[in-house]
C-alpha cells in the first residue's frame, strides 16, 4: 500500500462516518415519527433508536473492511500466480516467493533483482489491475454492508422495539471484546513463539540448545565452508545474561532499597516531595537513553580507569551495561519498596520504639521483616526487568558469546542475540532466523516464571495488612 | 554498687555505638538517593554538554556566479533543466576562486571537501525562489562539511598530530584563512530540525524520525485508549467475578510484565509474516506499541474507575439509570482525569520504545519523511539508535541533541499528566 492508499482509505471512513451520523439522526427522527411527537410513547429515548441505526450503518461495513485488510493480499496474489503464464510459472514456494517479491517490487516502481521481461511486466501491471479492483470492490461492498444494515435495521424501528437494551448488549459485547484482547495477545505470543520455535527444533536438536556451551548462528552460504552448520548452544547467552543482571541487581538493590527506607522513614516532607518525582524521572526515561549513556560515558571510562589500573576492560564489558541497567532500575526497585514499607502498620514500629529501640534498629528488625515479601517481589519484579532489557544491552554490550563470569571481558545476551539475528535480511527457513524465536520463547518463560511467583508473593503479602 | 555502675557504663557505652549505627544507617539512605540523583544529574548533563553544540551548524559563505550558460544553455526557462544543472561545480569553481593557489589535483579534492555534499541542493533551491539570480554572482551561505563544522566546535583539535586528525595542516589552514575572512560562520541548524535522516550528519535531522513517531503514536492511541477504557470499563463495573474475568485479570498483570522485544517477535511473526502487513510501517508499529501500553492504560483506567464512590452510583440507579446509562453518564466523565493521565504516561511509554520497532522494520536506513501510515518510516528512539551506531564524530553531538528533542516531547507529556492529576483531582 502506498500512500494513495492511505489518503483513500480515510476518505472512506470519513464516509463512513458520515453515513452513521446520517444514520443516528434519521434513527431519531424516525423514532419520533413514529411516536406521533410523543416520545413518551417510546420504549427508550429517541438518542437510543439513532445509536441502534448508526451501529446498524457502521459495523458491517466496518466488518467487512476488516476482513478486505486481512485477506486483501492473500487473495491477491493468489490470482497473480494463477494468471502468470506457464514460462514463468515456479513451483518451487521459495522462488515463488521471489518472483511475488519481483511483481510486488515493479508495481510499486521500486528496483528489482532480475531483468524486466515482458511476463513480468505484465504480471506486474496485472497484479496492480487487480489491487485497484479490490479498492474499488471494497468502497461498494462497504456501501452495500452499510445500506443493507440501515435497511435492515430501519424495518425493527418501531415504538415498541427496545432499542437502548440493543444498544446496551451491543457495548456489553464490544467491551467484552476489549477485555479479551488482553488474553489474544498473550495467546498470540505464545503460538507464535511455540509455532517458530517449534521448527527451529526441528533443524537443531533442543539438547544442543539447552546444554550446548557454543555459539556461533552464522550459516554458511556454501556447504563446504567452515563451520557450516552453526553452532546454537544457548548456555552463554544465560551466562551473560544473569551476569549482566546480577551486576544490575547488585547496585539496584540496595541503592533502591535505602532509597526507600530513606523517603519512607527519615526523610522530611519537602525532600520527599522532590525527591521523589526526581526518582520516577529516571524510570520514565528511554532505555535507548541509558544505552548511548552506557556506550558513550561509562564504558570509555572504565576502560580509562582500568587502563590506568593496569589491567584491560573490555570496551563493552559486562560491568557497564549493568552499572547503568542497575541504574535504570533503582527507581523501580525503590518505589515497589516504598508501597510495601509504608503499608506496613504503624503499631509495629511503636511497639518497637516502646522496647527502646533506635529507629534503624527498628526498620532492621521489625519493618523489613515485616515487609521481606514485599520487597522481595519487587526485587524478582526487577530481575525479570533486568533479565528482559533490550536497548541497554545492544548498544553497550557485546556480540560474541563468552562463556565467562568475568565482568570486566564483553559477554552478550538473549536480547541481544534476538536483535541481531532478526535485524536485516530475514528468511523463515533458516535456523538462524528462527532461533530468535526460540531464545524469545526461553525469554518469554523466564520472565513469565519470575512474574508470576513476584505477583503471587506480593499480592498474598498484601491480603495480611488490608 | 559497683555492679550497677558498671552495668550503666555498659549501656552507656553500647547506647554510643547504637547512635553511631543509627547515624550511619541514616547516611547510607542519604547516600542512596544521593546516588540516584548523581546518576540523574550525570546522565542529564553528559546528554546535554555533548549535545548543545548539535543545534548550531557551521556554514560557509561562498561567491557564487550562477552562470546562465551553465544552468539554462539553451535558455529554454524550463525549471526541469535548471534543476539539472551542475550546481556542485559551481560551488566547487567558487572555492577554488577563493584559494587560486591550489594546483594539485589531490589538494582540490580536499578543498572541494569544505562544503558539504548538499551544498548542490542548497544552490538549486535559491536559484528556484530567486531565477533573477541567474547571470550574477552573489555571496551564499551553504552548509560546511561536518569535519570543518567538528573542528569550529573544537572536537578536531589543531595540537593533535596530523596523521591522527581528520583535517590536515593546509585544510587547517584554509579554514582559518575563511574564518578570518568572516566567510565561516555557525548559525542556528535549521537542517536538524527539517531534515530526515542521511549519511552525511551535517544534513540528518530528525524530522522525519519525529514525523514517524507522530504517525506511530497516532495509531497506537487510536487503538489503545478505546480498547483499554472498554476492558477496564467492563473488568471494573460489569464483569462477574468468575474464573473467565480471573484469568483475564492475570493476563492482564503479566503483559505489564512482559519484555518488550517479545511484543516485537508477536509482530515479526503475526502482523508481518501471517497478515502481510508493509514492514517498516508506522501502522505495524502503532499496532505493537498498542498491544504493549494496553496493560498499562486497563490498569491506571481500573484505578481511575475504582476511586469513583459508590454514592454516585446508587444516586444515579436510584433516579432510574440503567447500568450502563451510570457508567456513560456518571461515572466514565468522574474517572476520564484518572483515565486520560494513564493513558498520556502509557503513550509517553511507548514513545521511548525501541526494542519491538527494531523487530518490526522500522530500523531502515530512510531518508524520506513519511507522509503517511504505510510509508516506511522510523521513529526517533530508534533514529537515536542509528546514529549512536555512527562512526562519524559529528553524529554524537546529534545523538545526543535527538535525544534532547526525545526527552523534551516525553518530559511534556508527563508534565501535562502531572496537570491533569492537579486539576482534576477530586478528594470524595
Amino acid at each position: 500500500m502506498g500512500k494513495a492508499d492511505d489518503v483513500t482509505v480515510l476518505l472512506l471512513m470519513v464516509i463512513l462516518l458520515g453515513l452513521s451520523a446520517w444514520a443516528f439522526h434519521s434513527g431519531r427522527r424516525q423514532a419520533l415519527v413514529l411516536s406521533n411527537g410523543r416520545a413518551r410513547t417510546l420504549h427508550s429515548l429517541p438518542e437510543y433508536y439513532g445509536f441502534y441505526l448508526a451501529l446498524c450503518c457502521a459495523t458491517p461495513a466496518l466488518g467487512g473492511f476488516v476482513v478486505w485488510a486481512v485477506f486483501e493480499q492473500q487473495i491477491i496474489e493468489w490470482f497473480t500466480i494463477a494468471a502468470i503464464s506457464p514460462g514463468v510459472r515456479l513451483d518451487d514456494p521459495a522462488k515463488l516467493d521471489l518472483l511475488l517479491n519481483d511483481i510486488r517490487n515493479l508495481a510499486n516502481g521500486n528496483i528489482i533483482s532480475r531483468a524486466v521481461d515482458p511476463d513480468l511486466q505484465a504480471a506486474a501491471d496485472y497484479y496492480l489491475g487487480l489491487r485497484d479492483l479490490s479498492f474499488v470492490a471494497l468502497a461498494a461492498g462497504m456501501l452495500a454492508l452499510s445500506g443493507a444494515g440501515v435497511v435492515l435495521g430501519w424495518v425493527n424501528l418501531k415504538p415498541a422495539f427496545r432499542a437502548r437494551a440493543w444498544v446496551e448488549h451491543f457495548v456489553h459485547f464490544v467491551m467484552i471484546g476489549c477485555s479479551v484482547i488482553a488474553v489474544l495477545t498473550t495467546f498470540g505470543i505464545v503460538m507464535s513463539l511455540l509455532f517458530e520455535s517449534l521448527r527451529f527444533f526441528q533443524m537443531v536438536s533442543p539438547i544442543e540448545f539447552f546444554f550446548g556451551l557454543e555459539w556461533s548462528p552464522q550459516t554458511a552460504l556454501r556447504d563446504d565452508q567452515v563451520a557450516s552448520s552453526g553452532r546454537f548452544g544457548a548456555v552463554p547467552l544465560f551466562a551473560g545474561t544473569l551476569l549482566i543482571s546480577l551486576i544490575a541487581m547488585c547496585i539496584a538493590a540496595p541503592v533502591g532499597l535505602m532509597a526507600a527506607i530513606y523517603m519512607a522513614e527519615y526523610a522530611p516532607v519537602r525532600l520527599r516531595a522532590v525527591a521523589k518525582p526526581m526518582l520516577e524521572i529516571l524510570a520514565g526515561i528511554p532505555t535507548v537513553v541509558y544505552g548511548f549513556f552506557a556506550a558513550l560515558t561509562v564504558a570509555p571510562l572504565f576502560r580509562e580507569w582500568g587502563a590506568a589500573g593496569g589491567f584491560l576492560i573490555s570496551s563493552e564489558s559486562a560491568l557497564a551495561a549493568g552499572i547503568v541497567m542497575g541504574i535504570m532500575i533503582i527507581p523501580f526497585v525503590s518505589s515497589l519498596s516504598d508501597d510495601v514499607i509504608t503499608a506496613v502498620p504503624h503499631s509495629l514500629r511503636d511497639g518497637s520504639f516502646g522496647l527502646g529501640a533506635t529507629k534503624s534498629e527498628t526498620i532492621r528488625k521489625v519493618v523489613i521483616p515485616a515487609a521481606l515479601p514485599g520487597i522481595v517481589g519487587g526485587l524478582l519484579l526487577a530481575m525479570s526487568r533486568a533479565i528482559g532489557e533490550t536497548m541497554i544491552v545492544v548498544m553497550a554490550a557485546g556480540l560474541a558469546a563468552n562463556l565467562t563470569a568475568n565482568p570486566f571481558q564483553a559477554v552478550t545476551t538473549v536480547t541481544v542475540q534476538i536483535v541481531t539475528l532478526l535485524i536485516g535480511d530475514q528468511e523463515f527457513d533458516s535456523a538462524k532466523t528462527l532461533a530468535a524465536f526460540a531464545l524469545g520463547l526461553l525469554l518469554f518463560c523466564t520472565t513469565l516464571v519470575l512474574n508470576v511467583i513476584a505477583l503471587y508473593v506480593v499480592n498474598k503479602y498484601r491480603e495480611r495488612y488490608d | 554498687m559497683t555492679d550497677r555502675s558498671t552495668k550503666s557504663a555498659k549501656v552507656a557505652a553500647s547506647l554510643r555505638r547504637r547512635h553511631a549505627a543509627e547515624r550511619r544507617f541514616r547516611l547510607y539512605g542519604m547516600g542512596a538517593v544521593a546516588f540516584a540523583l548523581a546518576c540523574l544529574g550525570l546522565l542529564f548533563f553528559t546528554v546535554v554538554s555533548k549535545g548543545y553544540t548539535a543545534f548550531q551548524q557551521t556554514y560557509v559563505k561562498l561567491p557564487i556566479y550562477f552562470d546562465a550558460g551553465d544552468i539554462d544553455p539553451k535558455n529554454s526557462g524550463d525549471p526541469k533543466v535548471w534543476a539539472k544543472a551542475n550546481y556542485q561545480g559551481m560551488a566547487k569553481k567558487s572555492l577554488r576562486g577563493l584559494f587560486p593557489d591550489v594546483k594539485k589535483r589531490r589538494d582540490k579534492r580536499a578543498l572541494y571537501k569544505l562544503a558539504s555534499s548538499g551544498a548542490a541542493y542548497e544552490l538549486r533551491a535559491i536559484v528556484r525562489e530567486n531565477p533573477d539570480l541567474v547571470g550574477t554572482t552573489t555571496d551564499v551561505w551553504v552548509t560546511a562539511d561536518d569535519d570543518v563544522d567538528m573542528f569550529i566546535k573544537g572536537y578536531i583539535r589543531g595540537d593533535v598530530a596530523e596523521n591522527e586528525r581528520r583535517i590536515s595542516n593546509k585544510e587547517m589552514a584554509w579554514i582559518e584563512a575563511l574564518v578570518a575572512d568572516g566567510r565561516l560562520e555557525k548559525r542556528f541548524n535549521t537542517t536538524f530540525f527539517s531534515a530526515g535522516d542521511s549519511r552525511e550528519p551535517e544534513l540528518a535531522g530528525v524530522w522525519g524520525a519525529a514525523a514517524g513517531s507522530f504517525f506511530t503514536l497516532l495509531v497506537t492511541l487510536a487503538l489503545a485508549f478505546p480498547i483499554g477504557v472498554a476492558a477496564a470499563i467492563y473488568l471494573e463495573e460489569f464483569a462477574p467475578k468468575n474464573k473467565l474475568t480471573q484469568v483475564i485479570e492475570i493476563n492482564i498483570n503479566n503483559l505489564a510484565a512482559v519484555p518488550s522485544i517479545v511484543f516485537g517477535l508477536l509482530g515479526l511473526a503475526v502482523f508481518l509474516n501471517f497478515i502481510g502487513m508493509p514492514r517498516s510501517a508506522p501502522l505495524v508499529g502503532g499496532v505493537v506499541l498498542a498491544l504493549m501500553t494496553l496493560p498499562t492504560i486497563i490498569i491506571a483506567g481500573r484505578a481511575a474507575i475504582k476511586s469513583v464512590p459508590p454514592s454516585i452510583r446508587e444516586a444515579a440507579l436510584g433516579l432510574g439509570a440503567s447500568r450502563s446509562q451510570v457508567v456513560f453518564h456518571h461515572v466514565l466523565p468522574l474517572a476520564m482525569p484518572g483515565v486520560l493521565t494513564g493513558t498520556i504516561i502509557g503513550m509517553a511509554q511507548a514513545l521511548g520504545e525501541t526494542a519491538p520497532l527494531l523487530m518490526i522494520g522500522m530500523v531502515a536506513f530512510i531518508v524520506d519523511i513519511p507522509g503517511g501510515f504505510t510509508d516506511p518510516a522510523t521513529v526517533l528512539p530508534v533514529q537515536i539508535y542509528l546514529w549512536a551506531d555512527s562512526p562519524e564524530r559529528a553524529f554524537v553531538e546529534r545523538t545526543s541533541a535527538a535525544i534532547m528533542v526525545l526527552l523534551g516531547f516525553l518530559i511534556m507529556m508527563n508534565l501535562t499528566a502531572v496537570w491533569l492529576r492537579k486539576k482534576f483531582e477530586r478528594r470524595w
